[in-house]
């Protein structure tokens, strides 16, 4: 490898993939290097036990931005699309949300819950445009900053109105638990709306700006799941497959061991296996922390830089279970349709708050709140005929564990959240014939994810747009000269989104300014 | 606040018996805790001993802070704006560090004691940003004011007291050398530095030796008119060599709230201890800006007419007949041995290029009456005190 990339990607993950794509689009000369031995990162479909396959991180699609699927011509064949959400009531007596409306409320909550996601999703529709633009900067402006923030204004002032723009104002530092306080009586919607503000951080309900982690999540597509044919590994199989199509060269099993720094700048990657390549663009799709700290060095950047990108807050709280099934298990008040359908365990408001409480201390949850879903019943081929998957997030299990991360605390944990489930599912632990749980660790090790966290940072309003990940690297390029970030640590953040990718590949190309 | 509050005494440092046993005028202050002279019996008479015989100033005050470890030469080669690839051990640096937006947090000396072995010496205290610049180095960056005592012995006869106290080889020592001595048992370091912009020396001990080294150090000059000075006489003897010092001449950027308050190497005439070789160093990125951009500050020395010290003076340009103020002075006093009347000032850019007429209005109390003039004042661009001597390696014999 001696010939010279217009631009080297570290990471396969899906925004690596699509800032690859989107370069070699543009005429480029691109090399994506991967270490693991399939592309995804975290959108991937793997085994975890013989006949049985899973999407092992990531496993359902909210915020794919079409934007992304437009300009990289590719296109996701669903098994579901737009699936209803299931809260499930001990007595049976479950809620059932979709497309804006609720049932299993009074009519007071119903009408309220229709106004509550109206409101939000013209919040995120707002944002959304903003998502798929490189954030401004705040110091030392230029043209194009200017012009993104007084758009910015314009929009949150005239494009919501007065009225609207002073709610978005009053919610976006906002707790969750506040706001569903303030709407609705049914501890079991509030349980819900807030488990979906929390999933995948380190925040309880009551932890600030939980309001901007829910509307993370409505932005793309108003929070509706979907899911692919072939789990989300079929995703980023068609974001490589646009890459390479466009050109990109995507090796696996190539894990890079630093980047390589002359004179102050960026010259290539040094590999595992002793082989270089060379670039002045190297583009990481690998967390923030990692790579300015591991794959670079401090010493190649300043020490009020590095300060910053060393408190960058990354701890995961969200373990992934996969369990193979001989059969559907029998849950209380669903019919069987409804194992195609997005099942949550909250409870109330104050039990996912509760549920955060040991975590904040170094445990496990007692009594962890979860998202389940049972991705064979819509796509028959992840599973062996008439038997199941039941795949889920489950909360809160924090990456520093007291007293340490071991088999036994895993097996621990795995049998709290089976038994979890049963109280919901009485037959379900006799119809398991494998189980995986990952930790935060475990997905630390699995993905290269800093903390096992899947924005690559916290989604906080301190490391939010013009902050994210840390003030210095918020517009893609960091101060070293061709190093730039791509991945969940960069504006807009995690979720199987496109946007941090799309924006990169837009930096590295100078066609920011031509918006 | 309570009698019972006000529980941390006043410290003292390892020579204090001896300063306390000396003193005449009872004028002490504080030094970061330290219970410091400002003279011991005459500040003048002190300050004469520094240019004509030797004095003795107690630094034990100064912060000190050991670096060691693998990365140490890659971390304190990151930390200031010169390169340190070029000191070698035995050498010590005049250094300046910045922070990310190239504004001086500090000026001080960093010595290598051995082979990747580090002593950074500075007035103020910076250990958050010193260990804030220890992520992702393999470093240690430890605090050590309290295990060393310095003495400084500046002055032209200076090298002589010190082959008077045996100190063998010292001749071969050049300006910014190091060297370490058996004293008593103990390591005594001996470096070719100071404060006074003349021949001078810093000794360095352990505590528990500090009063045996006072007492041979007096012993060996007691031929030599040796003196203890205070602060005072060493603070006239810097401004002479055009020394700035921190919260005078400027202020460390941490320190500073305003905007434009700090002040970056440039805007203190330090252009040679930025090394833009160097590919990284904190506030590099910044000082490239800079030098495109131009600087808000600069730092000047005035020759100024008469003899009435400039302290705390506007100073004015001439603008289209009119004088308009564009900075003001930070140190000033009456030169004894250049026989000028000093200053340095900070002017706005453009203003105070070396040859330029400044105007310094000064305001001058006799007999409780106040009187105000406005003095030329001439830029100049060497230190208004710079002896040969300073540098002369063997120095003159006396």
């Amino acid at each position: 490898m001696s010939e010279r990339y217009d631009a080297i990607i570290i990471g396969a993950g899906h925004n690596g993939l699509v800032c690859a794509g989107l370069l070699a689009k543009a005429g480029k000369r691109v090399l994506v290097l991967e270490e693991n031995d399939q592309v995804g990162g975290a959108s991937v479909t793997r085994s975890f036990a013989d006949g049985y396959s899973v999407s092992s991180c990531a496993h359902l699609l909210y915020q794919l931005q079409p934007v992304v699927c437009k300009e990289l011509g590719i296109d996701i064949d669903f098994a579901a699309t737009d699936m209803e959400t299931i809260a499930l009531s001990q007595d049976g007596n479950h809620l059932r949300l979709a497309a804006g409306k609720v049932t299993g409320v009074s009519e007071t909550d119903a009408r309220e819950y229709g106004e509550f996601i109206q409101r939000t999703s013209r919040f995120a529709d707002m944002l959304q445009k903003y998502y798929n633009r490189t954030p401004p900067r705040l110091a030392n402006f230029s043209r194009s900053d200017l012009i993104t923030l007084g758009k910015l204004g314009f929009d949150l002032r005239f494009g919501l109105g007065k009225e609207a723009m002073g709610e978005f104002m009053r919610l976006i530092g906002m707790n969750i638990y506040d706001e569903m306080q303030e709407c609705f009586e049914s501890p079991l919607l509030k349980g819900a709306i807030s488990l979906d503000a929390v999933l995948g951080t380190h925040l309880g309900p009551r932890s600030p700006n939980t309001y901007l982690t829910f509307l993370h999540r409505m932005i793309g597509n108003h929070g509706n799941a979907s899911q692919p044919v072939g789990g989300m590994g079929a995703v980023t199989a068609a974001l490589a497959n646009a890459a390479t199509g466009n050109g990109a060269e995507i090796r696996t099993g190539a894990r890079v061991k630093q980047v390589v720094v002359e004179n102050g700048r960026v010259t290539g990657v040094e590999l595992d296996s002793g082989e270089t390549a060379d670039s002045w663009t190297v583009v990481s799709n690998a967390d923030p922390y990692t790579t300015i700290m591991q794959l670079v060095h401090a010493k190649h950047f300043e020490t009020g830089f590095i300060r910053r990108v060393s408190n960058i807050r990354a701890k995961g709280n969200a373990a992934k279970l996969h369990l193979a099934l001989d059969g559907l298990p029998d849950f209380k008040g669903l019919d069987k349709k409804d194992f195609g359908e997005r099942i949550l365990i909250a409870g109330g408001i104050d039990d996912v708050e509760r549920a955060f409480n040991p975590a904040k201390y170094g445990q496990c949850s007692t009594s962890p709140v979860m998202e389940i879903s049972f991705p064979s019943f819509r796509d028959p081929s992840l599973a062996p005929t008439g038997k199941h998957v039941l795949s889920a997030i489950v909360q809160y299990v924090p990456y520093e564990l007291r007293d340490g991360w071991n088999d036994a605390a895993r097996e621990a944990f795995l049998k709290t959240t089976i038994d979890t489930i049963a109280k919901y599912a009485p037959d379900l632990p006799g119809r398991i014939t494998a189980s995986e749980l990952l930790t935060p660790v475990d997905i630390e090790r699995e993905y290269h994810m800093r903390g096992g966290h899947w924005h690559h940072a916290e989604l906080t309003l301190d490391q939010f747009m013009f902050t994210r990940p840390a003030a210095g690297a918020a517009q893609y390029a960091t101060p070293l000269e061709g190093l730039y970030l791509c991945g969940a640590g960069s504006h807009p953040g995690g979720g199987v989104m496109g946007s941090a990718g799309r924006n990169a590949a837009r930096v590295i190309l100078g066609q920011e300014k031509q918006v | 606040m309570t009698a019972q509050q006000i529980s941390q005494k006043p410290l003292t440092t390892p020579f204090y018996p001896r300063l306390a046993e000396l003193d005449r005028l009872n004028n002490w202050h504080s030094w970061k805790g330290y219970t410091t002279p400002d003279a011991i019996h005459d500040a003048e008479l002190e300050y004469f001993a520094v240019r004509n015989s030797a004095g003795v100033f107690d630094l034990s005050p100064m912060t000190k802070y050991r670096i060691t470890g693998p990365d140490a030469l890659d971390y304190v080669d990151r930390l200031v704006t010169r390169d340190m690839r070029k000191i070698k051990p035995g050498r010590v640096a005049y250094a300046i560090w910045c922070n990310d937006q190239g504004q001086v947090i500090d000026d001080g000396t960093i010595f290598h004691l051995r082979e990747g072995e580090y002593r950074l010496c500075s007035q103020e205290r910076h250990l958050p940003w010193l260990k804030a610049a220890t992520i992702g180095f393999d470093v240690s960056v430890v605090e050590e004011t309290t295990e060393i005592a310095g003495l400084a012995l500046q002055g032209p006869v200076s090298f002589s007291i010190l082959r008077e106290l045996g100190l063998e080889g010292i001749e071969n020592l050049t300006p910014f050398g190091l060297t370490h001595f058996d004293f008593q048992g103990s390591e005594l370091m001996v470096s070719r530095t100071g404060f006074t912009g003349d021949l001078g020396y810093e000794l360095w001990i352990e505590p528990g030796k500090a009063l045996a080294l006072w007492d041979a150090l007096f012993e060996a000059g007691k031929h030599y008119r040796m003196t203890p000075i205070g602060t005072h006489a060493l603070d006239m003897a810097r401004i002479e060599a055009g020394y700035i010092a921190a919260l005078t001449d400027f202020l460390p950027s941490e320190l500073t709230v305003r905007g434009g308050r700090s002040r970056s190497p440039f805007e203190l005439g330090l252009d040679w201890l930025v090394d833009f070789r160097k590919p990284n160093f904190n506030g590099r990125a910044a000082l490239v800006e800079e030098k495109r951009k131009g600087s808000r500050w600069r730092l000047v020395k005035l020759d100024i007419e008469g003899n009435k010290p400039a302290n705390n003076s506007y100073i004015y340009a001439k603008k289209g007949g009119k004088n308009v103020q564009v900075g003001f002075v930070t140190s000033a006093m009456w030169s004894p041995v250049c026989k000028q009347n000093i200053a340095l000032g900070t002017v706005n850019m453009p203003y105070g290029e070396a040859g330029d007429t400044l105007y310094v209005e000064i305001y001058y109390q006799r007999e409780m009456m106040w009187t105000r003039v406005m003095a030329e004042a001439t830029v100049v661009d060497k230190p208004f005190w710079d002896p040969a001597r300073r540098r002369a390696t063997p120095p003159a014999d006396f």
